[in-house]
């Protein structure tokens, strides 16, 4: 008999599952040894708390309501849900806080990603502003993918608030903006280019709206005029330098067209990949304004793992070598 | 170049134009041309297949780049692919076409509140008429696309056109124009960085040369 699941999510048997625990077992190892200590915070939460992190965030797929009618989601990532427990539970703490964690998240379907539940192990760092803290978080995730095999692995560094501040200084009316990030976020660079042109923009600013976001690569993408957008470069400059004295920013990719969905991102945003699979294995970056919505005024930067995603690239590599 | 690249090359309208901007890129296309029934070209770094596979296999990384009409992405827009330039080439439209003095699809809309619609574009088609504020029945039909309102199954169809001739012989006219399709240069997005130098050089190229 064939009893149905929900579509996105799966069964996992105890093949899969012992890879999946060894994977889990060496991060958890890794994180808890570089002081970020494992939290665990309810699959269910209720929505106003999540929404007051990000409107976005709150727009779950899975919802339901308890017995006093109050509506409850499932959470669709843990670094809101470790704002909230920051500013709940450690109210009076001194920062630095660390926490890691290894839990599910849930969110509706969307283009590639066909998993409604998935497993993501992460790190939070509170009370680190800037590049010290993009530094250490950075670096413990190439340790950690380095040490359960990814070798190859590259991850994708950019600014968050790079183009909105481009559009933003380049006189882009507000309601031209939101359909530009989006063309942007989704890559459709051949619209985008469309777009930027119907706007009758001076030449400088055109160049820049179009140009800037197509360049990626090492150190050497950092040279590039970046109106506007200067400060934001000279932050991932910055980014670099820090890099360079921890011995990885060989592993980085520096991508001036890198932009997360979540909207709370406001300084360096991550995207992790491997040469072995064709999407990203996981992203982060810095949300200095999140913690602060619930209550306690810290910078904070973090960095979540699809694992499964990550086993698969394990097992690609593995076939490869 | 600093890496090897595979491009994802559809066999149908745009095969031979596609084959054509390779060689101007000075990619060896002449295994591919003398060989149909192969399908993976190591040497050139070619994979061919069906053109609504492309943004498929692009998107897994199967293959780097792929090239790719508009209105495949189009329905396929839910596709995790960087799309990064119009290569100009394989021009056709995307239009609603109706029965030649016939005002079924107006009617339809005014006394049955819906249209019906065969395509084998749904979501471009489901799309287009929800973005224009009406209601329509879409039907999926895999083969010869105008056979469906000669029967009388639906007012209209969702098609891409070329000269219109297929539309004329079968005496449907264009009523609306969805879109202008030609041929896209799509990217894996994981191979976008790290293989940006190699990508950027052929994108150089292909700029300069088509």
């Amino acid at each position: 008999m064939i009893h149905p699941i929900p579509p996105g999510t799966r069964d996992v048997l105890p093949d899969e599952m012992r890879e999946l625990r060894a994977l889990a077992a060496r991060l958890r190892d890794l994180f808890e040894g570089a002081g970020y200590g494992e939290v665990r915070t309810p699959a269910l939460e209720y929505e106003d708390v999540l929404r007051r992190g990000d409107e976005r965030a709150a727009s779950a797929p899975f919802r339901l309501f308890d017995e006093q009618g109050r509506v409850l989601v499932l959470r669709s990532d843990m670094t809101i849900p470790i704002a909230r427990l920051v500013a709940s539970r450690y109210a009076d703490a001194e920062p630095p806080l660390r926490f890691s964690y290894f839990q599910h998240a849930y969110r509706a379907p969307e283009r590639a990603r066909t998993s409604t539940e998935f497993l993501q192990g992460g790190i939070e760092l509170i009370g680190v502003p800037g590049t010290a803290g993009d530094v250490e978080v950075l670096a413990l995730t190439a340790e950690s993918l380095a040490a359960v095999g990814l070798r190859r692995h590259r991850i994708g560094v950019g600014d968050g608030g790079l183009y909105r501040t481009l559009l933003a200084e380049l006189d882009v009316s507000e309601e031209e903006r939101l359909p530009l990030l989006e063309l942007l976020t989704e890559r459709r660079y051949v619209e985008l280019e469309a777009h930027v042109e119907r706007l009758g923009l001076s030449q400088t600013a055109r160049d820049l709206l179009i140009e800037l976001p197509r360049i990626r690569g090492g150190a050497e993408v950092l040279e590039h005029d970046a109106g506007p957008a200067a400060a934001a470069v000279e932050g991932l400059r910055a980014l670099h330098a820090g890099l360079e004295d921890r011995g990885i920013a060989d592993r980085v990719i520096f991508d001036l067209g890198l932009v997360r969905e979540l909207d709370y991102y406001t300084g360096a945003v991550f995207e992790v990949y491997d040469p072995a699979v064709g999407f990203a294995l996981g992203g982060g970056g810095r949300y200095d304004a999140l913690v602060g919505r619930y209550g306690r005024d810290l910078p904070a930067c973090g960095l979540a793992l699809d694992l499964q995603a990550v086993h698969t690239a394990q097992a690609e590599e593995e076939r490869l070598a | 170049m600093s890496e090897r690249l595979t491009i994802a090359v559809p066999r149908g309208n745009l095969f031979s134009e596609t084959l054509d901007l390779l060689d101007r890129l000075g990619i060896d296309t002449s295994e591919v041309r003398s060989n149909d029934r192969k399908l993976l070209f190591e040497d050139a770094g070619i994979v061919t297949m069906r053109p609504s596979d492309v943004p498929t296999y692009v998107e897994h990384g199967a293959a780097d780049l792929g090239i790719v009409g508009k209105d495949v992405l189009t329905e396929q827009s839910d596709r995790d692919v960087y799309e990064l330039v119009d290569l100009g080439y394989g021009t056709c439209r995307m239009v609603v076409a109706a029965r030649e003095g016939d005002d079924s699809l107006v009617e339809s809309q005014r006394r049955l509140g819906s249209a019906r619609i065969a395509t084998k574009y749904p979501r471009t088609a489901a799309s287009y008429f929800a973005e224009t504020g009406r209601h329509a029945d879409i039907v999926e039909v895999k083969g010869s696309v105008e056979l469906a309102p000669l029967t009388g199954m639906v007012d209209a169809i969702v098609d891409l056109s070329d000269t219109g001739t297929t539309l004329r012989e079968n005496h449907l006219v264009e009523v609306e124009e969805l879109f202008v399709s030609t041929a896209r240069l799509i990217a894996n997005p994981v191979a976008h960085k790290l293989k940006a130098d190699a990508i950027d050089d052929l994108v150089a190229r292909v700029r300069e040369r088509s």
